[in-house]
């Protein structure tokens, strides 16, 4: 080691950084003398003004709740609003023993079995400070009586408080959702958010629907205002205030009284409903049936009402529109028509001759058309008009699997249509890369066959179909579908539109658009799978019937009054109206409804006839069927229906057994 | 026998500091328990975490110094693996990635880099004595950036401060020439913006309430505002001990935790406060002497670094309880409640006793 030259180095080192260490020794002395000035501040010369908030009189910062936003319809009627009222409160902190006080509260004021059951749940589920409703919506008597008595009472509370209602009770009730109270999760989710604070000393969120997507619009600001209290906890006057801010009002694309319609025609049926305006993708109706009743869950659902809802095999709480999936059908040939038109594999001219069977070359496996005996010779528009399922069998398989992939990818089957309502589904439209993904397995030729007529392994949602169609409607433009229309702002009342947005088109031939339409048009008429709904339109109809099978049966001819009510088919029907000028395009799903043309035909002529025509349902079929529980007399209509159970290979994909 | 054992067992104490440290626990065990709403369960729970700080502090102070300064890059490499695991596997806990699951146990590696990181730049600058040059300083940073920014990425907005701070007091203490660090200053302020625009937006509205409390009393600056009226309340000589209303009235939050220091100073005072002042002052004068008479320019470095940050911790969590520094989540030192930061400190502490009692065996 070179000592010499190393000592001078660390001696200067040294001095160095006992200097730095000194500087940073003052450094810590400043900043601490910096502090001490701090404490004496606060503590020395402020200490009088915060001990008075301290001690003495108490000062409160007690929040003041926002008005939550309306909901109305397109024509301004209210879907969603708010109500004062009288409610009884238990602060679970001040209070020791519930089950006496609320038996003494029962003398003064009607306490229900029920009001006790939903008040062990909340207590349950309460978070921090909360007081819990024992009694909603006191009766001016019952505020005059506790009042008087309310010093007996130490931990209850009487408030005034706004109260979220749905006036039209089931209607519409899963697109405006409900708000219900906060819940551990949702407090989380808030903190994470940065949001707690605005929802300090606030009970209720939006949990479905729109009350959920637009929460934030609709909330508002929370405000507050200093109270001073005295020793008992009374507040002696208000210091100062930051008034709340109401919420956003939501204007809809939905028409209240189209949706009122709707649900009405669909009778006792489950199912789902979706109407677009095909110019600008508004939600003109969303139905899911059956519904509930919002109101229930506003102040917190009692556990009867819960269990009733939650465990009906008819599951209520589903949207189906939105989380329903269903293969499509025959609803899919118009789409795999144009497929073929665009190709150029399929020539309008071109015909086949239909024996009732299609056969796959090689395989020796028959596919079954749903008339036995077949339709004779069909060109495009008789397959289409009449659902032949042999030419959309041969079709398929000439086009195959990825191409109809591709093409009818682009109409929004198989994805989520990004509506304004959270908890869509995808769907699925199948794909050799699908198959290869899920099962592992290649895609077998035919296994395209029963795709071609909707079945196999597609499925779609309610919405996807009426969204499918509205694109078809509008000649290939796509708009996204949204139900909000306009927002709002409650405190400059100015509107903020929600812009059709155009999220793409289709690039389509008119004349093959023409095509279709036309071919669909045909099918409202006599010799059409859908004449008897179509009987008498006062516009120009675009439609198409679809049956979905339930379960495969083996072996077995479809017999419908034979099988359980919850076996039978499915039935579509996607249409479009005036189809010389599109200004309403939906699909329809009747739930185990059996046909497409006797049920779900019926109710989008109704409901197009009540929107185009204002002409109010008469109600005559569905409404009045027998519940579909019970095996339904099916009154055969005039024209022969859809038959297409065809091969129960076709309709029950086995991958296991299907090779070639 | 009992003597030699005794012997053995104190040899690479420091008096002074295991007197002050003791001084600070058992004043953060009764602050505890009036905090806790006189239960014993969160003491009896802080207790134990102070049997396993104190025996990580013995260990500490018993490991040589050559020792030392060998471990330093594997442990700061460690460290920032990880971080990074962190990045990639953390939990999410409360918003923020900030734990690693290892089966067993969680860790929370960002508390680790608080000791790697100014071990590391002691280490390196220590190896690079006789040349100091710009490049190592801008080296030295580095070393600090990376788990720095990885650490506010969490987000974690108090450990990334003192992780930067150790780093920081170290360079230094090294000698960063007075023009960079006016240079520094300087930059710092004209990044404000961009680091602004990085920052979450409870972050920011942290900054903002730290403005102006008054702003968002129900939310961000519902603790300055409490905090405040609980100090402010205190008076000269306080409420005595379990007799602060703000606290005992669940006005407080997190008052067992990074708030503690508001129920001590209600219930003790300006003159408690003073009393604790002067320990925390005490605390840090003994380190920055053994600072000071360390051997080696790694132990100096290391040792003037835990004491600096030791006294960050202390000025951070004083100023934010009374409102003049924001709210991050940085405790009281020996004072709040919890096992990690009670470990970590104590392990610091640790070492400046190893680098007072082993500085002769390195001399000779």
């Amino acid at each position: 080691m070179n000592r010499a030259v190393e000592l001078r180095d660390h001696q200067r080192e040294l001095y160095n950084f006992q200097l730095r260490l000194a500087i940073a020794g003052g450094a810590v002395l400043f900043a601490f003398l910096v502090l001490f000035v701090r404490f004496f501040y606060v503590q020395v010369i402020q200490h009088d003004y915060y001990h008075t908030l301290a001690e003495q009189n108490r000062i409160f910062i007690v929040p003041v709740v926002p008005n939550r936003g309306l909901i109305v319809d397109r024509n301004g009627v209210v879907l969603a609003h708010n109500f004062a009222a009288y409610t009884l409160e238990i602060m679970p902190t001040q209070v020791d023993d519930f089950e006496d006080m609320i038996n003494r509260l029962s003398i003064l004021v009607d306490i229900t079995p029920k009001d006790r059951k939903r008040f062990q749940k909340l207590l349950e589920e309460g978070h921090d400070f909360a007081s819990v409703p024992i009694r909603t919506r006191l009766n001016d008597e019952e505020v005059a009586r506790f009042a008087v008595n309310a010093y007996r009472f130490p931990g209850v509370e009487l408030y005034a408080r706004l109260f979220r209602h749905y006036p039209n009770g089931e209607i519409a009730s899963h697109v405006v959702g409900y708000i219900g109270r906060i819940s551990d999760p949702d407090v989380v989710d808030l903190k994470n958010k940065g949001m707690a604070a605005n929802y300090s000393a606030s009970d209720y969120i939006g949990k479905v629907g729109l009350e959920q997507r637009y929460e934030k619009d609709l909330r508002g600001v929370t405000g507050y205002e200093h109270v001073e209290t005295d020793a008992n906890g009374r507040s002696v006057r208000t210091l100062r205030s930051i008034l709340p801010v109401s919420g956003n009002e939501l204007r809809l694309a939905l028409d209240a009284r189209l949706q009122q319609v709707a649900e009405q025609v669909f009778g006792t049926h489950r199912g789902s409903l979706v109407a677009i305006e095909p110019a600008t993708g508004g939600v003109l109706a969303l139905v899911s049936r059956p519904g509930f009743d919002p109101n229930l869950f506003v102040e917190g659902i009692d556990p009867q009402n819960w269990d009733a809802l939650n465990n009906s095999p008819d599951h209520p709480l589903n949207n189906r529109a939105l989380q329903g999936v269903y293969p499509p059908g025959s609803t899919f040939k118009p789409f795999m028509a144009l497929a073929g038109l665009e190709s150029g594999k399929r020539k309008p001219g071109f015909t086949i001759s239909d024996p009732g069977y299609f056969m796959l070359g090689g395989s020796g496996r028959a596919y079954r058309d749903w008339k036995a005996g077949g339709h004779g010779i069909v060109n495009m528009h008789k397959a289409v008009v009449e659902s032949c399922d042999t030419y959309f069998y041969g079709l398929a398989h000439e086009l195959g699997i990825d191409a109809i992939h591709e093409f009818i990818g682009q109409f929004g089957l198989g994805r989520t249509t990004g509506i304004d309502i959270e908890g869509e589904v995808e769907g699925l439209l199948p794909s050799q890369e699908w198959k290869q993904r899920r099962f592992q397995q290649k895609w077998f030729v035919g296994d395209t066959i029963s795709v071609g007529i909707g079945q196999g392994y597609n499925l779609t949602t309610p919405l996807q179909l009426a969204f499918a169609t509205a694109i078809l409607a509008n000649d290939g433009r796509i708009f996204r579908p949204h139900v909000v229309q306009h927002i709002q702002d409650s405190q400059t009342g100015e509107l903020t539109t929600i812009e059709p947005e155009p999220i793409g088109e289709v690039t389509l031939k008119p004349e093959n658009v023409k095509r279709i339409r036309d071919a669909m048009v045909d099918v409202m008429k006599p010799g059409g799978t859908a004449a008897w709904a179509g009987m008498g339109a006062q516009y120009l109809f675009a439609g198409k019937t679809g049956t979905a099978q339930v379960i495969g049966l083996k072996g077995q001819k479809y017999d419908e009054d034979r099988i359980h009510a919850r076996h039978r088919d499915h039935a579509l029907f996607i249409g479009y109206a005036p189809a010389d000028d599109p200004k309403i395009a939906l699909a329809v799903l009747v739930e185990n409804g059996g046909h497409g043309s006797s049920t779900a035909a019926p109710i989008a002529r109704q409901v197009i006839d009540f929107y185009l025509l204002g002409k109010e349902p008469q109600l005559v079929k569905p409404a009045t069927r027998k519940p579909a529980q019970e095996p339904a007399q099916e009154s055969a209509p005039e024209l022969a229906p859809e038959q297409e159970q065809a091969l129960e290979h076709v309709l029950e994909p086995d991958p296991e057994q299907e090779g070639d | 026998m009992i003597n030699r054992l005794y012997a053995y067992l104190v040899k690479h104490l420091d008096r002074y500091l295991l007197t002050l440290v003791a001084i600070l626990l058992v004043i953060g065990l009764l602050t505890l328990y009036s905090a806790a709403g006189a239960s014993l369960e969160r003491v009896a729970a802080q207790m134990a975490n102070i049997c396993v700080a104190l025996a990580l502090m013995w260990i500490a102070a018993n490991i040589p110094l050559h020792y030392l300064s060998r471990i330093a890059l594997p442990l700061y490499v460690i460290g920032l693996v990880l971080l990074i695991a962190v990045a990639a596997f953390g939990e999410i806990v409360n918003g923020a990635r900030r734990w690693l699951d290892l089966g067993f146990t969680r860790i929370q590696p960002s508390e680790f880099m608080k000791i790697a990181v100014p071990l590391m730049l002691a280490w390196y600058f220590d190896r690079y004595e006789a040349v100091l040059k710009m490049r190592d300083f801008a080296v030295g940073a580095l070393l600090v950036l990376v788990p720095v920014l990885l650490i506010v990425l969490q987000p974690d907005l108090g450990t990334a401060l003192l992780v930067t701070a150790a780093g920081f007091f170290v360079l230094f203490l090294a000698g960063l020439s007075w023009k960079i660090l006016v240079g520094l200053v300087l930059a710092g302020g004209a990044s404000l913006p961009f680091l602004w625009s990085m920052l979450h937006d409870y972050q920011r509205q942290r900054v903002l309430t730290l403005l102006d409390p008054s702003q968002d009393p129900l939310g961000a600056g519902y603790h300055t505002i409490q905090s405040t009226i609980a100090l402010g309340s205190g008076g000269v000589f306080g409420k005595g001990w379990l007799n602060g209303t703000q606290s005992h009235l669940d006005f407080l939050p997190e008052r067992t935790t990074d708030f503690i220091f508001a129920v001590y100073a209600e219930e003790f005072g300006l003159f408690g406060n003073l009393v604790l002042m002067v320990l925390f002052l005490l605390v840090v004068f003994r380190g920055l002497v053994i600072a000071a008479n360390a051997t080696t320019l790694f132990t100096r470095l290391l040792a003037g670094a835990i004491t600096l940050t030791f006294f960050t911790y202390a000025i951070v969590n004083m100023g934010m309880v009374s409102g003049i520094l924001p709210v991050v989540g940085v405790p009281l030192p020996l004072i709040s409640y919890g096992g990690t930061s009670l470990v970590t400190i104590l392990f610091s502490v640790g070492l400046l006793m190893s680098i007072h009692t082993h500085r002769r065996l390195v001399q000779t």
